[in-house]
C-alpha cells in the first residue's frame, strides 16, 4: 500500500513507543510519578476508566486546561482521548498540540455509526480493536497505532487476552490464504483489500499493536507481551492501587524483560494492594462493544 | 567473521536496526539485562525511543556502568535520536546526563511536539539524497573540537562522528535506505 509522507511519519512515531508502558494520569502530579517510573507516554484524562464506570452518565473529552497542565509537567509524549466519531473534540486536541489522540470506547460514543476520518488529521491516532476486521477498518480510517480494547476499568485482563489472541489467530489464518482467497477474506472481514494483502505478506498488522484494558499487575503486562503485544497501556491499574509509583516501575521493567520469570517474580513481590477490580462478567456497561 | 552487534532493547525502535544490520550481514542480538552482556560483541546500537525510560532502565538493570566502560574504551557505537541523548555530554536544561562520552550539547524535543515531526533529505558524509525522518527529534546545539559533522539540516548538525561514536538525531533504520548502517560497518567499525 502506498503511504503518504504524513502516514509514514505517524506510523513511525508509534514505533518509538514500542516496548514501553503508557499510563493513564489525571493530574500533573500523577504524570510526574508516571514519567519517573519509566512510562514512555501518558494518557491525560479527567477520570480513569474505573471511575468513569462508577460514575456512569456521559463521559467526554477532558478539559484542555487540565491537559495543558500535564503537557507542561512532563517531557514524554502526552495522549488524550476523544469520543468515537467526535471529530471536533479531535480538532481541539490537535489544536493544543497533543502528541496522540485516542479515539476511545472508554468515553461515551458521539456517533454510533461513523468513526472519525483520521486521515484528515496531521496528529497520529490510536484506536481500540477486538479483532483483525476492527483493526484494519481503523487503520483504513487513518489510525497509526492499534490497541486491544480489553474491558477498561475492570482490572480483569480476560478481554484483552481474548482480543489479542483473536487478532493473532486471524493474522495467522490470513497469512496462509492463497492470493485469490484474499479477495473473499477482505469481503468477509469488511476491510480494504490492499491492507489485508499487506497483513498477508508481512504476517503482522501494518502498524504497532499494544495491549490495553484490564492490565493491573507486572504479570498481566508480561502475559500480554508474551502473547505478542508490542507494548502496554495501563489505565486504572496504577493509580487505583496501593503504591502507584512502585507498581508503575515494576510494570515497566516487566515489559522490558517479559520472558524473565525470575525477574518478574522479584518485581511482583511486595507491591501492595492491586486495584480491587470487577469481574468483567459482572458489569453492565460493555465498553468493548462500542465502535466496531 | 561477521561483525557482532549488540542492540540495546530496553524500549523503542530496536528491532528496525536489527533488521537492517542483519540484511547487511551482521549478527545481532538484544541487550535487555546484565546477563546479555556476557556474549561477546564488536559494536553497540543505542536506538530511538524515550531517553528518560532508557536512561532509567539502564541504571536499574545494572547495564549503565558496564556499557559506559565499554564506550570509554572505544567500543564503536551507533546512536539514533534518544540514543544520541544518552551519549551526549550535556543535555540542555537538564542537570543529568547519561553516558556522556560524546562532547556535544543536545536539546531534547527541540523541534516541538509530535506534530512538528518532519521528513528531510540531505547529504551525509559525501552521499547525497539520504532520507531523514525526524521524530520528536533532539537538536545538537554545540559540538566540541574534534567532533566531525557528517550531515546538516537547516544549518544544524544532524549526524556527528567522534572517534568510533556515530550519533544521529534522525532515524535511518525506518527508511529503506541502508547506506548509513553500511557506512557504520565499513568506516566506523573498521
Amino acid at each position: 500500500m502506498e503511504l503518504s509522507r504524513q502516514q509514514e511519519l505517524n506510523y513511525n512515531l508509534a514505533a518509538m513507543l514500542k516496548g514501553g508502558v503508557i499510563m493513564d494520569v489525571t493530574t500533573p502530579e500523577q504524570a510526574v510519578i508516571a514519567e519517573k517510573a519509566g512510562a514512555c507516554a501518558v494518557m491525560a484524562l479527567e477520570r480513569i476508566p474505573a471511575d468513569i464506570r462508577a460514575a456512569g452518565g456521559v463521559s467526554r473529552m477532558s478539559d484542555p486546561e487540565m491537559i495543558r497542565g500535564i503537557q507542561q509537567a512532563v517531557t514524554i509524549p502526552v495522549m488524550a482521548k476523544c469520543r468515537i466519531g467526535h471529530f471536533v473534540e479531535a480538532q481541539i486536541l490537535q489544536a493544543i498540540e497533543i502528541d496522540y489522540i485516542d479515539e476511545s470506547e472508554v468515553l461515551t460514543p458521539a456517533d454510533d455509526t461513523f468513526h472519525i476520518d483520521k486521515n484528515a488529521f496531521k496528529v497520529p491516532f490510536v484506536c481500540g480493536a477486538r479483532d483483525l476486521g476492527e483493526a484494519l477498518r481503523r487503520i483504513a480510517e487513518g489510525a497509526s497505532m492499534i490497541r486491544t480494547k480489553g474491558e477498561p476499568g475492570t482490572g480483569d485482563v480476560v478481554q484483552a487476552v481474548r482480543h489479542l489472541r483473536r487478532m493473532n489467530a486471524e493474522i495467522r489464518r490470513v497469512t496462509s490464504l492463497s492470493a485469490d482467497e484474499l479477495y473473499e477474506a477482505a469481503k468477509q472481514l469488511g476491510v480494504p483489500f490492499a491492507l489485508l494483502r499487506e497483513v498477508h505478506d508481512r504476517g503482522r498488522l501494518p502498524v504497532v499493536n499494544f495491549a490495553a484494558g484490564g492490565v493491573a499487575t507486572p504479570a498481566d503486562a508480561a502475559l500480554m507481551m508474551q502473547l505478542g503485544a508490542e507494548g502496554v497501556f495501563v489505565g486504572s491499574g496504577i493509580f487505583k492501587s496501593g503504591d502507584p509509583a512502585k507498581r508503575a516501575a515494576a510494570i515497566v521493567k516487566a515489559v522490558t524483560n517479559f520472558r524473565d520469570a525470575a525477574q518478574i517474580a522479584e518485581l511482583s513481590a511486595g507491591l501492595g494492594e492491586a486495584m480491587v477490580g470487577i469481574n468483567s462478567d459482572e458489569i453492565r456497561t460493555i465498553m468493548e462493544a462500542r465502535g466496531v | 567473521m561477521n561483525p557482532r552487534i549488540a542492540v540495546l532493547a530496553l524500549q523503542g525502535a530496536f528491532r528496525e536496526h536489527m533488521l537492517v544490520f542483519a540484511a547487511l550481514g551482521a549478527e545481532c542480538f538484544e541487550i535487555r539485562q546484565r546477563a546479555d552482556l556476557d556474549r561477546p560483541f564488536d559494536a553497540l546500537v543505542l536506538p530511538g525511543g524515550e531517553s528518560t525510560v532508557q536512561g532509567k532502565l539502564l541504571r536499574e538493570l545494572g547495564l549503565f556502568d558496564p556499557l559506559r566502560q565499554r564506550l570509554r574504551r572505544g567500543m564503536p557505537v551507533l546512536a539514533t535520536c534518544a540514543g544520541t541523548i544518552l551519549l551526549a555530554e550535556r543535555i540542555a536544561s537538564d542537570s543529568v546526563s547519561h553516558f556522556a562520552t560524546l562532547p556535544i550539547t543536545v536539546e531534547r524535543n527541540a523541534y516541538g511536539r509530535q506534530l512538528s515531526s518532519f521528513h528531510a533529505e540531505s547529504a551525509f558524509a559525501g552521499m547525497t539524497g539520504v532520507p531523514m525522518p525526524f521524530i520528536r527529534a533532539p537538536r545538537i546545539t554545540a559540538c566540541a573540537e574534534g567532533v566531525e559533522v557528517l550531515a546538516e539540516v537547516d544549518k544544524f548538525p544532524v549526524a556527528v562522528r567522534y572517534g568510533r561514536q556515530l550519533a544521529l538525531t534522525f532515524h535511518p533504520e525506518i527508511t529503506a535506505d541502508r547506506r548509513i548502517h553500511a557506512y557504520f560497518l565499513r568506516e566506523v567499525m573498521r
